[in-house]
């Protein structure tokens, strides 16, 4: 026998048909549009690369909020501190990463 | 007689589950979540930085297949709906459904697994190993990492079917698919840092 509890709305908040249907058409014509701009090869190398990380930040923010659900509402407001915390050490890591073995690797030539 | 009632009455609610047992987990999850982040954030930088270093061996342009990287990405992307549905199916409390729903984005995982070994075997196979350049080693921790993950997803996606065919849907059963569709929406956005940076970045 199935018991139905009202289950809780917080973790990976409760979606809706429609936030999955969005994400997906959003992440799919999002990740074509990367791979087109770098296979047909028509943009130069340096429009190419901007086109594909903008599509690539824009392709995570539509996965968290419509996959995992992400709000500004209060019941997240760890959830989005600790992304926010997350993001600073990731940063520091490979931005001082790069900075650090590129300046290194200038020294050395 | 009421302090010895009082007594038996906090011990009984002591072992009663908290009601925010399940957004406290899913909390915890999320922190588990987060260092995993950072744990890739590392793995990335050292690809960064490596990925020039190809020691004589085959740059990124010449190993990477494009069309073949749609394919899996599609996979991922159509798994992560899949999963979505399937937690939508959960929330109504209808088994079935999740059942199916669990089983389709199982498959959908097991296809880009196999895809990403049968990538690496071709790799291997033609002496374009870890082992060829420093660029390859780092490849090949950056992607097998992610594809590790991954098989640790199937493999709890694999228990969870289990464990709801042999229990239903009871609200723990439910609250570890919750943190498992978090889990597999995460691996999703890792994959979308794996595209960019090494497929797309290393074709361009």
């Amino acid at each position: 026998m199935e018991r139905i509890l009202p289950i809780d709305d917080s973790g990976a908040g409760q979606g809706s048909l429609r936030s999955y249907l969005t994400g997906f058409i959003l992440s799919v014509l999002l990740s074509l549009i990367a791979f087109g701009t770098v296979m047909t090869g028509r943009v130069s190398a340096p429009a190419a690369s901007a086109i594909v990380i903008f599509a690539a930040v824009v392709q995570v923010l539509v996965h968290l909020r419509f996959f995992l659900h992400l709000n500004a509402s209060s019941a997240w407001r760890w959830n989005v501190l600790a992304l926010i915390f997350t993001g600073v050490i990731m940063f520091l890591f490979v931005g001082g990463t790069l900075w650090i073995m590129f300046h290194l690797n200038q020294r050395l030539m | 007689m009421n302090t010895e009632a009082a007594t038996i009455d906090s011990a009984y609610v002591r072992e009663a589950p908290h009601p925010d047992t399940a957004a406290i987990q899913a909390l915890g999850f999320w922190i588990y979540l987060m260092s995993d982040l950072v744990l890739f954030a590392a793995i990335f930088a050292t690809y960064a930085v490596l990925r020039g270093n190809y020691a004589g061996g085959p740059s990124g342009r010449e190993l990477f297949d494009l069309p073949y990287t749609v394919v899996e990405t599609m996979l991922l992307l159509f798994s992560s709906s899949s999963c979505g549905l399937g937690m939508l199916a959960a929330y109504r409390g209808r088994k079935n459904p999740v059942l199916i729903w669990f089983g389709v984005t199982f498959l959908l995982g097991l296809g880009f697994i196999f895809m990403e070994i049968n990538e690496f075997h071709t790799m291997i196979v033609a002496g374009n190993g870890p082992a060829r350049s420093g660029f390859l080693s780092a490849f090949f921790t950056l992607v097998g990492s992610h594809g590790a993950h991954v098989c640790a997803g199937l493999l709890w996606m694999a228990v969870m079917i289990g464990q709801m065919t042999a229990k239903g849907l009871t609200p723990p059963v439910r609250s570890r698919l919750m943190r498992l569709s978090m889990f597999w929406h995460f691996l999703d956005i890792v994959w979308v840092g794996v595209f960019t940076i090494v497929y797309l970045m290393g074709s361009i």
